[in-house]
């Protein structure tokens, strides 16, 4: 718990200065491993430092960073703020050197967590904390449970699992060294395991989802029945920012047709081509097409029109959007109100709804608010846990990695292999630690479920 | 007439607990339902195994008795795990079972402060929550300021075999039928557990040529630090391998619901344990595998039992007869005693504290299968622990809880008290997170100092804890202090025990780090006075020092949690914002320190976050 913590403390988003907060005893000591410049251990305090942040002498950003020793800060602890300059992928790249340096992600709330336990605010201030760290981790764990439902969190599965076999292994060989039917485990057959374990990794560390939101915008897409104004929405947003309407390939899986930047947060629009050739996507292609958008989005607007009651469609996509981020906006709010805004709400969360008229521009400045605050890592942090377990993962993926190096050394050193076993442990746990798995109990399943043992 | 300490029930636990206060010096009173049973070993004929074997050396470390016992009193005894890490290796020995209690009962009796009844126990004397002596069967009160219920099998313990089921123990005794009802009364939450046993051979009914043979090793070996071997390895006695065979599996398959299990008794409500399935059990589980090992385990010299390890069941006697005869070599096998499951009851262990003292009832503490444990080991260790928390709570001095980074006997009574037991719970290597640390060979350097502070190790064993410590800093620093250099004749060494030779010089230390160089090889470059014990002390803590250093990381993480306290009066409900099923779990549990509430399934650490604030709020709770 006394540990050093860091978390990107600014809102996310390209062009703008981000800053990294980073608390702890070991604060400038972690920095000053990947920053080149002056030597940060030895700089004053409250001064702010310029260098560069290096991984393997090679640059990562330019940076500005402020060194604050303790007591005189706002955790009391030791604190560093490094500004970055580079966008999220840089930022994003920052924290992920801090986290592999040894610094952990801070939990939500705990900069104040620290702050207070250190004196720094005051008591009466205790019992709000504890309700922002309960609502928080709420949010946290619904969101993780989504995520559990989620292609990577079912690798990860799929990967302990494996990893917890070649353990259970291990450990019926050492508890029950006499049973002569129960593979021996060696280094060699380990060996071959943990290379398929790692390419198993560096898959997922690829393929991460949740990385590519990061690096490449966020995912977004525009639905609504025939004629409620999504074309008039996209022209309007695309005009306004004057962004950049390509039709470039993006990754293999999907094209990404149009990008809007928002106050720097970037908008990869999918399926523009579905709403500039026709009007009526929903009834040419069905609810199936609409779903299927859906699904591959990481922010969804959805349509619906002032002047008309909503039906059945419209009521099974809010309630297929509603555990997603998504914006609802209410548009041609000069004609009579008909939609049942009422019945709307009980539907979804009342403060997503945007109300437009989108042909006489009114309510765009709400939607991009909406839209920056949703994506704002303040907000992220309480509302979207997504983002956090997004760069913890990584990290905690690169530290599986690393991991495996010992594992490799430890077999090239030809170590017992109860030793080796140590960093295979360290590495199924580490993994448990994305999707929020315990250890022992599992292990000593695992061993009674898979072998027959006994007096 | 007025004891200091009562202890209740003559088995591991209670030899244990009733030689640790007799040995402080406390008037302690052992009450057994019959003498001649005094450490006798129900089921298996033997002591230590993995994970066991250290917690042996872990007694012995302490002060206790059942190294220095089962040093005097086993037949055969090897180094299980040889080929793997030292952090996993263990002693074993197949103990003699009638030499093994025989000894132990001397040792009782010698012991001063120490006096032995016959008698069996089936209340407490209990005012203001607070243990004041136990009630006998005749309803005579004897009174004490501690008692400890080391009960084992005997609490309303049911024999079943077949569609039968008789109230009795283990040897057909008599068990105790009201203590449970009256501890339950008391407000202990009573469990129900099974366990069970293999048939008896007639040693002379057996073709052993149809057997693997397998032997002792050929090195001697001890569990205690203090003894040297009582034993020839040439007098060692064999054990034989065996496997089932398909007519064995026919025939259990055939026979199924005449098991006592699988539907010839439909009252059972014990849980039976999870490592130690019934040998139909494992055919029903395990219905792919073609066969199952068998050990026949000599049980003494004095006598003909042959134990069948890997076959215990509660099929009826005649299906048993036809199991047996399935066997190779045991075609024409003559059954001594027959197979049979055992139900008995057991207090829920969560509500005990780290001491072993009950959390209800104080001064009353609780050790071994009463506790949910399975094992002479486990029953030993903490018949040792209760026994000496007993006697210091009566000198008024703070207990002794060992912790998950300091020996296996901490890792099982924290089990105990933090998840409690479902099954009889067994210890493993793999229910310590820092096994590393818990070496067998480490027991003493880890352990002696504690037993000498609790006054069980006398200063002639103290010191021989102090000059192996300054013998291996000793080797240490010599190895450190001397270098080779590239000689030709160091490099033609290198090269012959394959290694690789030097360009520069090295130091010894460095060298040894080297996989294939062991302590034997540096031999040749410097002359090292001592013996094999601490050279390989030495050994072990130069060649995985990188892992070693990785453990006591993570331990010292589990420390600092473990050293921020819960004061014992803390109210739950008080904390609004802890979960619902967090909260119920640590009123339940009432954990001593964070590091303990982090432990509890359930608890989440949002929900420490929560409490921490709290604690920090109502109690200006120091974080660091």
């Amino acid at each position: 718990m006394n540990d050093t913590i860091a978390a990107i403390s600014t809102s996310l988003g390209i062009g703008a200065i981000s800053i990294i907060r980073v608390s702890g005893n070991d604060s400038i000591k972690i920095v000053n491993n990947i920053f080149k410049g002056k030597n940060l251990n030895l700089v004053d305090s409250h001064t702010i430092n310029y260098g560069y942040i290096i991984e393997n002498e090679k640059i990562i950003d330019e940076v500005l960073v402020s060194v604050m020793r303790k007591p005189k800060t706002f955790t009391t602890e030791d604190v560093v703020e490094i500004n970055c300059h580079g966008g999220i992928t840089t930022t994003n790249k920052v924290l992920e050197l801090l986290l592999l340096n040894g610094c952990r992600l801070a939990e939500p709330g705990e900069f104040t967590k620290r702050a207070f336990f250190n004196g720094r605010i005051d008591l009466l201030e205790a019992e709000a904390i504890s309700d922002l760290i309960n609502s928080k981790s709420e949010k946290a764990r619904n969101i993780a449970i989504n995520q559990i439902q989620g292609k990577n969190s079912n690798m990860i599965r799929i990967l302990r699992k494996k990893i917890l076999e070649v353990i259970a292994n291990i450990e019926v060989n050492i508890d029950y060294p006499e049973y002569e039917d129960i593979l021996v485990m060696t280094n060699d057959i380990i060996l071959s395991k943990i290379k398929e374990i790692e390419n198993d990794i560096k898959e997922i560390l690829n393929n991460s989802e949740n990385g590519k939101i990061i690096k490449e915008g966020i995912k977004t897409v525009i639905i609504g029945r025939p004629n409620v104004g999504k074309s008039s929405l996209l022209n309007n947003l695309l005009d306004e920012e004057k962004a950049i309407v390509t039709n470039i390939a993006g990754t293999t899986r999907d094209i990404v047709e149009g990008q809007i930047l928002i106050d720097g947060i970037l908008l990869n629009l999918i399926d523009t081509a579905g709403i500039r050739k026709t009007d009526d996507i929903v009834e040419k292609m069905g609810v199936e097409k609409s779903y299927n958008l859906i699904n591959q989005a990481n922010l969804i607007i959805y349509i619906l029109n002032n002047n008309e009651e909503m039906n059945f469609e419209d009521i099974e996509i809010l309630n297929k959007i509603k555990d997603k981020n998504y914006i609802i906006v209410v548009n041609k709010m000069d004609l009579d109100n008909k939609l049942n805004i009422q019945k709307l709400s009980s539907i979804i969360n009342q403060d997503n709804i945007v109300m437009m008229c989108v042909n006489q521009n009114i309510g765009i400045d709400n939607l991009k608010n909406k839209i920056k605050n949703m994506f704002n890592l303040e907000m992220i942090e309480t509302e979207d846990y997504n983002f956090l377990t997004n760069a913890r993962s990584i990290s905690i993926l690169r530290q599986c990695l690393i991991n495996i190096t010992s594992i490799y050394n430890g077999i090239e050193k030809n170590m017992p292999i109860d030793m080796v076993e140590i960093d295979i442990k360290k590495v199924w746990e580490l993994l448990g630690e994305i999707i929020g798995e315990t250890y022992q109990d599992e292990l000593i399943n695992q061993l009674f479920s898979q072998f027959c043992l006994g007096k | 007439m007025n004891y200091e300490v009562i202890v209740v029930g003559g088995g591991h636990a209670g030899c244990e607990a009733s030689l640790a206060c007799a040995r402080k010096g406390h008037k302690t009173l052992l009450i057994t339902g019959n003498i001649n049973n005094i450490a006798d070993m129900p089921c298996n004929p033997s002591v230590g195994g993995s994970a066991k074997g250290i917690v042996v050396r872990e007694i012995d470390a302490l002060g206790g008795e059942m190294g220095i016992n089962a040093d005097k009193s086993h037949i055969q005894i090897k180094m299980l795990n040889n080929a793997k890490g030292p952090a996993v290796q263990a002693l074993r020995c197949q103990a003699d079972k009638i030499t093994y209690p025989k000894n132990m009962r001397e040792t009782l009796n010698k012991q001063d402060n120490l006096e032995i009844k016959e008698a069996l126990v089936e209340d407490l004397v209990v005012e203001d929550n607070k243990i004041k002596g136990v009630i006998l069967e005749n309803k005579e009160c004897i009174y004490s300021s501690a008692v400890i219920l080391t009960t084992g099998t005997y609490l309303k313990a049911d024999i079943m075999v077949g569609d039968t089921r008789r109230r009795e123990g283990p040897h057909g005794e008599k068990p105790s039928n009201h203590l449970s009802d009256n501890l339950k009364e008391l407000g202990f939450r009573i469990i129900r557990l099974k366990t069970g046993t293999p048939q008896r051979i007639d040693k002379n009914s057996i073709d052993f040529s149809k057997t693997k043979v397998e032997y002792g090793d050929n090195t001697y070996h001890t569990f205690s630090f203090d003894t040297g071997p009582l034993y020839k390895i040439e007098s060692q006695v064999p054990c034989h391998l065996i496997y089932t065979t398909p007519e064995t599996h026919k025939i259990i398959r055939e026979n199924l619901n005449k098991s006592s299990m699988y539907g010839g008794l439909n009252d059972i409500t014990g849980v039976g344990p999870r490592y130690c399935p019934s040998i139909e059990d494992k055919i029903v589980r395990f219905s792919d595998k073609e066969r199952h090992q068998l050990f026949l385990e000599p049980e003494s010299l004095y006598y003909d039992d042959i134990y069948i390890q890997g076959f215990s069941t509660s099929m009826p006697h005649d299906v048993q007869e036809k199991m047996v005869h399935s066997l190779p070599g045991l075609e024409n096998a003559k059954i001594l005693k027959y197979a049979y499951a055992i139900e008995y009851d057991a207090i829920d262990s969560l509500q005990l504290k780290p001491s072993l003292e009950t959390k209800i009832i104080e001064n009353l503490y609780t050790a071994g299968q009463i506790n949910g444990t399975s094992g002479y080991e486990e029953a030993a260790c903490q018949g040792l622990i209760a026994g000496i928390n007993a006697s210091l709570k009566l000198e008024d001095k703070e207990p002794l809880i060992l912790k998950r980074n300091e020996a296996y006997i901490g890792v099982l009574i924290d089990d105990l008290i933090t998840k409690g037991v479902r099954d009889p719970y067994r210890l493993l290597t793999s229910r310590a997170e820092y096994r590393l640390l818990l070496r067998h060979d480490n027991a003493d350097l880890r352990l002696r100092r504690l037993g000498y502070n609790v006054g069980l190790i006398d200063e002639k064993r103290y010191q021989k804890l102090l000059d192996k410590e300054k013998d291996i800093e000793r080797i240490n620093e010599t190895l450190k202090n001397n270098k080779i250099t590239p000689k030709e004749e160091v490099n033609k060494y290198l090269i012959e025990i394959g290694s690789t030779p030097i360009k520069d010089g090295i130091t010894l230390y460095d060298l040894l780090k080297r996989p294939e160089i062991t302590i034997n090889h540096i031999k040749k470059f410097i002359y090292l006075s001592s013996n094999q014990d601490i050279l390989s002390q030495v050994e072990i803590n130069i060649k995985y020092a990188g892992y070693i250093e990785k453990a006591n990381r993570e331990a010292q993480k589990m420390l600092d949690l473990e050293n921020k306290k819960i004061p014992p009066d803390i109210d739950y409900d008080k904390i609004h914002n802890l979960a619902s099923e967090a909260k119920q779990k640590l009123k339940d549990i009432r954990p001593v320190s964070i590091g303990q509430a982090l432990r509890i399934s359930g608890v989440n650490p949002a929900d420490i976050s929560i409490l921490m604030i709290y604690l920090k709020k109502e109690y200006n709770y120091e974080h660091k």
